[in-house]
């Protein structure tokens, strides 16, 4: 393959407008996760829990896997297997080397679980590898409104819980002896986690959800910590990551999933960059 | 003493409580009862139940016999005229929060639902910064901060609900000396501004010795209360401990020295 081809099958932009027509639903999709999954991302990282994201995307992808083999709704199978990771690790594990341990069990034990079910399931392997590296663009409409509806549901219940969760996030105790109900707010926040990582695992694949659940926060963390700016710079870098992405990847003839996690991962790069700059210049 | 803000009656009443953890009798049969400004002092080696005790009065933690009132009423879980000041945990660098964010988790931080300060909540914010001289660093993120200035601002937070109790464990672990006076001064003066008692858990009671009325000396299974001269003695430990214990006095610190072994004293409360 010669450069010119690469570029082509990279980025096309031939009838793109008839192309934008047929995926909008899906860059919608795509803006509501980057958003939300930005939003959780700042508190995936002050609760220590990127290596918690992983290991319920592990599950998700097995129950989804389980869904396609069944041969039913993939969403609801991927719902499934993430709450449960959620809830088995926000029981099991409040203390974070607990924690660590059973994630690192549920983790190959859910994915072999998912690449069983994929071995198992006789349809076209396209469906198959889009559970692990993204499919978002062979999501169906219903499914798309169901991925919104839940990412939105995320969203509320995040920005009702913002203060009681920030103060548990950071001083579990004092938070207790001040009347928030810790124990519930975790579980609570593990159920958020565990939603929005199912929402995830249909758009950018098992693999990848840390590329919109945790990217976002950590470049935001680089270049402020106010805690006001964090979140809404945040929220920003995922709507971009997830956006841009889909715009760039549907002339091609290329999975998305590539495209958003190089977008997030250069601006967490840029971010490091201007965060290191930064602290240069203070001190 | 100062203000009694209590109407002489006590503002925390403990009646013969008892605790017992994994099967060992922490305390029992501990009656204390704290009037308004009083100082006390919680003191005794690691795992007589200092922090139990403190997770009792917060309503976390269930005692097998007795009862634990505040103001009258039995204590319960969450109570926000409870202030309480943890042990000094430095919170990192890229944690999303200024100084001033820190105290505001004490005005606001348990309230669910958007997460909007009020000019009412602003104000009562700035009134705390300027209470405990954090004006300087209010607006630095608070991972930058030092463990000192980390925990003046911790002590706003616990004011922030105007407490009518202050809980501290281990308020000064870690800290220089500079920053010891500091924190423990802001305490001193709440309860002399405000008769709020302070019940004050320490491994050393050397950086608070000026300020104490009263300690609450816990050992294997027993206990003695009194002032610091009638605690703080040989006699009386080395009765406490069941060996001899010496209790030296020099220039103006108190050593303990002699303490068993397997107790895990600090070295600096084991001279």
């Amino acid at each position: 393959m010669n450069g010119a081809d690469l570029w082509n099958r990279m980025f096309s932009f031939e009838d793109y407008g008839a192309l934008l027509q047929l995926v909008q639903n899906s860059i919608i999709a795509g803006a509501v996760l980057g958003i939300v999954g930005g939003l959780i991302g700042v508190f995936i990282l002050q609760r220590d829990m990127a290596f918690a994201v992983h290991g319920i995307s592990e599950l998700s992808f097995a129950g989804a896997a389980g869904a396609l083999l069944l041969g039913v709704n993939v969403v609801a199978g991927s719902l499934v297997g993430s709450l449960a990771a959620a809830l088995i690790i926000g029981l099991l594990g409040s203390r974070a080397r607990d924690r660590n341990s059973i994630i690192g069990v549920l983790m190959p034990a859910g994915l072999g679980l998912g690449i069983l079910f994929l071995a198992l399931y006789p349809g076209r392997s396209g469906n198959q590898f889009g559970l692990l590296t993204g499919q978002i663009i062979a999501v169906d409409s219903p499914q798309l409104g169901l991925l919104i509806g839940i990412s939105l549901l995320v969203l509320l219940v995040l920005l009702l819980v913002w203060r009681p969760l920030t103060f548990d996030s950071l001083d579990a105790d004092v938070a207790a002896a001040r009347g928030v109900p810790s124990r519930w707010l975790s579980l609570g926040f593990m159920v958020l986690l565990g939603l929005i990582v199912a929402v995830s695992v249909q758009i950018i694949g098992a693999l990848l959800v840390m590329a919109l659940l945790v990217t976002p926060a950590a470049a935001a963390l680089r270049v402020s910590a106010s805690p006001v700016l964090v979140p809404v710079l945040s929220m920003l870098f995922g709507f971009v990551s997830a956006v841009g992405g889909i715009l760039l990847a549907i002339g091609g003839s290329l999975p998305i999933s590539p495209y958003i996690t190089t977008i997030s991962f250069l601006i967490y790069l840029g971010c490091r960059v201007l965060g290191a700059r930064r602290n240069r210049v203070r001190s | 003493m100062s203000p009694s803000a209590d109407g002489g009656a006590g503002i925390l009443t403990i009646r013969g409580a008892a605790l017992a953890l994994g099967g060992r009798t922490l305390w029992s049969g501990l009656d204390l009862v704290l009037r308004g400004g009083e100082f006390l002092a919680v003191l005794g080696a690691n795992g007589t139940g200092k922090t139990s005790l403190l997770r009792a009065i917060l309503g976390q933690q269930r005692l097998d016999a007795g009862g634990i009132e505040l103001d009258g009423r039995a204590v319960r879980r969450g109570d926000r005229r409870i202030g309480y000041v943890p042990q000094q945990k430095l919170i990192q660098p890229g944690t999303p929060m200024r100084g001033r964010d820190l105290i505001g988790l004490g005005v606001n931080g348990h309230r669910f639902g958007p997460p909007i300060t009020t000019r009412g909540e602003r104000g009562r914010i700035d009134e705390l910064v300027a209470a405990v001289g954090a004006e300087r660093y209010a607006d630095e993120p608070v991972g930058n901060l030092s463990g000192g200035e980390q925990q003046r601002l911790r002590v706003g937070q616990a004011l922030a609900g105007d407490p009518r109790l202050l809980l501290c464990d281990e308020p000064l672990i870690s800290l220089d000396l500079q920053h010891q006076r500091g924190v423990s001064g802001l305490l001193d003066a709440r309860r002399r501004d405000h008769g709020t008692p302070v019940v004050f858990v320490t491994h050393d009671v050397n950086p608070v010795l000026g300020m104490v009325d009263r300690i609450l000396y816990l050992a294997a299974g027993g206990y003695r209360i009194g002032t610091p001269d009638e605690v703080l003695r040989s006699e009386v430990l080395t009765g406490l401990y069941g060996t001899p214990v010496e209790v030296i006095r020099s220039g103006g610190r108190i050593i303990v020295a002699g303490l068993p072994q397997h107790t895990d004293h600090h070295p600096e409360h084991d001279g």
